[in-house]
């Protein structure tokens, strides 16, 4: 059996972590690329979201590297997500790249039914191995949460365009490379002084935007045209409504870690507006806009991919929250388009708006 | 004559505006793009420099729309600016105490709101150009009207027929559908107006507070028909500025102003560009699965620009000022 799961952004470092701490037999498939875009489009339906084309086209590049089981997280809700695995299952089956299926439904009432789920893949290996395991994988996703934090602050303070994304690199190698926990806290380490080394100016002035929307198109750079990236570079610090490790505590764990944002906080907040789960991370993405609001970000920008229900819904409540916290926000939407003009332009004109508002030309004049 | 030179370089026009030092505009000219940004913002400065008497100096230049990069690569502009921006202070100074700018051009529309003269929110259309001047030219070329008489011929209908505008594609059916039933061809234009117009508040209006006086801009603003339908779906005075179509070259002037002012000299290269051979090719990088598609500007054997990689790897080996 050999392994293989679909990328969201860092996520192949923990989830690969965890299967071969099971003795697993793991294939990464290659990094999103157009080439994996222009597979899935291929055999996606055709109004189906971005998220499900690339899973599919990742799925397909892994079976030709060998991979003969796909790893798959379920659903349930609105969203359209839950179902994705089997319609994904099935169009493998029908071009002839017959594939297993592992799905693993998030728990409802306890952890529990998470680790049973596990141990299918687990075989022989015992409970303890592999409730090892889910800790050794959660503790890299939270090693690479904290590694991309402080790459989010120290890019629009870099003093060489593109040294933190050099160290991010690095950074991110030595996590992934590190293969028990006593090495995975010295690699942690090593990695984010690698980032603290990147020579920064201090005194100059940065924009806070935060990042909000729909889980797969804030994580995966490749769908979102590298929006964190761009944005650093325009001279912004970002932070995101959603990361990895909080995710896998919300939703797997069902909050057993203490300590960590959790979508509770956010949906309180977004009660005002929003009192009803409406699919995927709809009622997030509103908190998170009020409590960015309220941290005293300068903007909030809502990502989500074209079609994406739970998040059309946000989007028509976001201007009341807008309105009442006197904050701007833009909301892009991505899809198969690959010109890049257009959101350039829109990012540049929406930290030109921040930063005139905030009286920081020379955020802008650089 | 001392000034400032300001272009547009949008897909559908490409606008050219010099202004004297006071930013009182001195020439502005018009050009369709044709998909030929380089050859036409040549043939622009050829033009502007026939037009403006000799020895007349050019102490900076910017430029703005989606051609930008490009357009300031050609002319070594000293502020290259969103499009956006450059609306926004174009109107401050053109139309002040300006609240609202409606703007629609070829393959985009917006809104700004403008608070005391500052900026205080602004949306654009998303993924789709349905409402857009495109659109507008698409459907006068397919009913065989020169999109100059669109909106005078609006103005004759009696009642406008309901056209959906959501999408550019079912706009176009269902106009479609009205001409086969024997509606008039100016009631079928006033009603594709006022959908677009529908559209266009429903879409990038969204939420927004459009309090007067309001700026109707952009190319479409010469559209008639298209005026008097947001003046009655919106119920407010809809004002057009004298340079409405060349607003954006307008704003790249004054920011071009701002830049040289700040920078003490102006990277304008002269009008000499307009006779020099450039030439605009692209490749697909075969580094990685990617496949960028890697655009380089050249004149005779020198590299002036490259973009259009994701990673940096060709653009990164050309000057950082250059390329941003």
């Amino acid at each position: 059996m050999r392994l293989t799961f679909p990328h969201m952004g860092n996520l192949h470092i923990p989830l690969k972590a965890m299967l071969q701490y099971l003795g697993a037999d793991v294939v990464v498939p290659p990094p999103s690329s157009k080439k994996t875009l222009t597979l899935g489009v291929k055999y996606a339906p055709e109004f189906a979201c971005m998220p499900f084309k690339l899973n599919l086209g990742n799925f397909i590049e892994a079976r030709e590297l060998g991979a003969d089981t796909v790893v798959m997280a379920g659903g349930c809700g609105p969203c359209r997500f839950g179902y994705y695995a089997q319609i994904e299952h099935a169009i493998l089956k029908d071009i002839g790249c017959d594939m297993q299926l592992i799905v693993l439904e998030p728990p409802e009432k306890h952890i529990s039914e998470f680790i049973l789920k596990v141990r299918q893949i687990a075989g022989t290996r015992s409970w303890w191995q592999v409730i090892q395991a889910i800790r050794f994988g959660y503790q890299k996703a939270r090693a690479v949460d904290l590694l991309e934090i402080a790459s989010f602050k120290a890019r629009p303070r870099e003093l060489v365009p593109g040294a933190t994304e050099l160290a991010y690199r690095q950074g991110l190698a030595l996590i992934d490379g590190a293969t028990s926990s006593v090495e995975l806290k010295e690699a942690n380490k090593k990695a984010l002084r690698i980032i603290s080394g990147v020579t920064q100016d201090h005194s100059r002035p940065v924009l806070k935007i935060g990042l909000i929307g729909e889980i797969y198109t804030l994580l995966e750079p490749f769908s979102n045209h590298n929006l964190e990236r761009r944005l650093g570079s325009l001279g912004v610090e970002v932070d995101r409504s959603i990361y990895l490790s909080e995710w896998v505590n919300d939703h797997l764990f069902l909050g057993l870690i203490k300590g960590l944002r959790s979508k509770n906080e956010a949906c309180a907040a977004a009660a005002p507006y929003l009192r009803h789960f409406v699919g995927g991370h709809g009622q997030e993405t509103i908190g998170s806009a009020v409590n960015y609001a309220r941290a005293g970000y300068d903007g909030v920008i809502q990502v989500f991919p074209f079609t994406c229900m739970p998040e059309i819904v946000a989007k028509s409540v976001l201007p009341g929250v807008g309105g009442d916290f006197g904050i701007p926000f833009l909301t892009l939407i991505m899809d198969e388009q690959s010109g890049e003009a257009g959101l350039l332009t829109r990012l540049e004109a929406f930290v030109d708006l921040l930063a005139r508002r905030k009286g920081i030309e020379e955020v802008v004049n650089r | 004559m001392k000034g400032y030179l300001g272009i547009d370089v949008g897909s559908v026009s490409t606008n050219l505006v010099f202004m004297n030092e006071g930013g009182i505009i001195r020439e502005a000219i018009y050009l369709r793009t044709q998909g030929q940004p380089i050859a036409t913002v040549q043939r622009g400065l050829k033009e502007l420099a026939d037009r403006l008497p000799a020895g007349t100096q050019v102490r900076g230049v910017g430029t703005t729309g989606s051609g930008r990069h490009l357009a300031g690569i050609i002319v070594g502009a000293d502020a290259v600016k969103n499009e956006i921006t450059a609306h926004a202070v174009a109107s401050l100074v053109l139309v002040p105490g300006a609240q609202t700018i409606l703007e629609i051009g070829g393959q985009d529309s917006k809104i700004i709101i403008l608070r005391d003269g500052v900026v205080t929110d602004f949306a654009m259309n998303t993924v789709c150009a349905a409402g857009t001047g495109s659109f507008l030219d698409q459907q006068a070329a397919r009913l065989n009207i020169p999109i100059e008489r669109f909106g005078e011929i609006a103005l004759e209908a009696e009642s406008p027929v309901r056209i959906a505008g959501r999408c550019a594609v079912f706009a176009e059916s269902d106009m479609i559908h009205k001409q086969q039933m024997g509606c008039s061809l100016p009631d079928i234009l006033a009603g594709l107006c006022e959908a677009l117009v529908r559209n266009y508040l429903n879409n990038v209006g969204k939420g927004k507070e459009i309090l007067s006086p309001v700026v109707f801009q952009g190319g479409v603003a010469a559209n008639v028909g298209m005026i008097k339908a947001f003046e009655k779906e919106l119920g407010l005075p809809v004002q057009v500025p004298s340079y409405f179509d060349v607003m954006g070259a307008v704003g790249a002037g004054l920011l071009a102003r701002e830049a040289a002012t700040k920078n003490g000299r102006s990277y304008f290269k002269g009008f000499g560009v307009a006779e020099a051979k450039f030439k605009a090719g692209s490749f697909e990088c075969p580094g990685c699965p990617n496949m960028c598609e890697v655009v380089e500007i050249t004149e005779g054997d020198l590299v002036l620009a490259r973009w259009g990689d994701r990673c940096g790897k060709w653009s990164n080996q050309l000057s950082k000022e250059k390329v941003s």
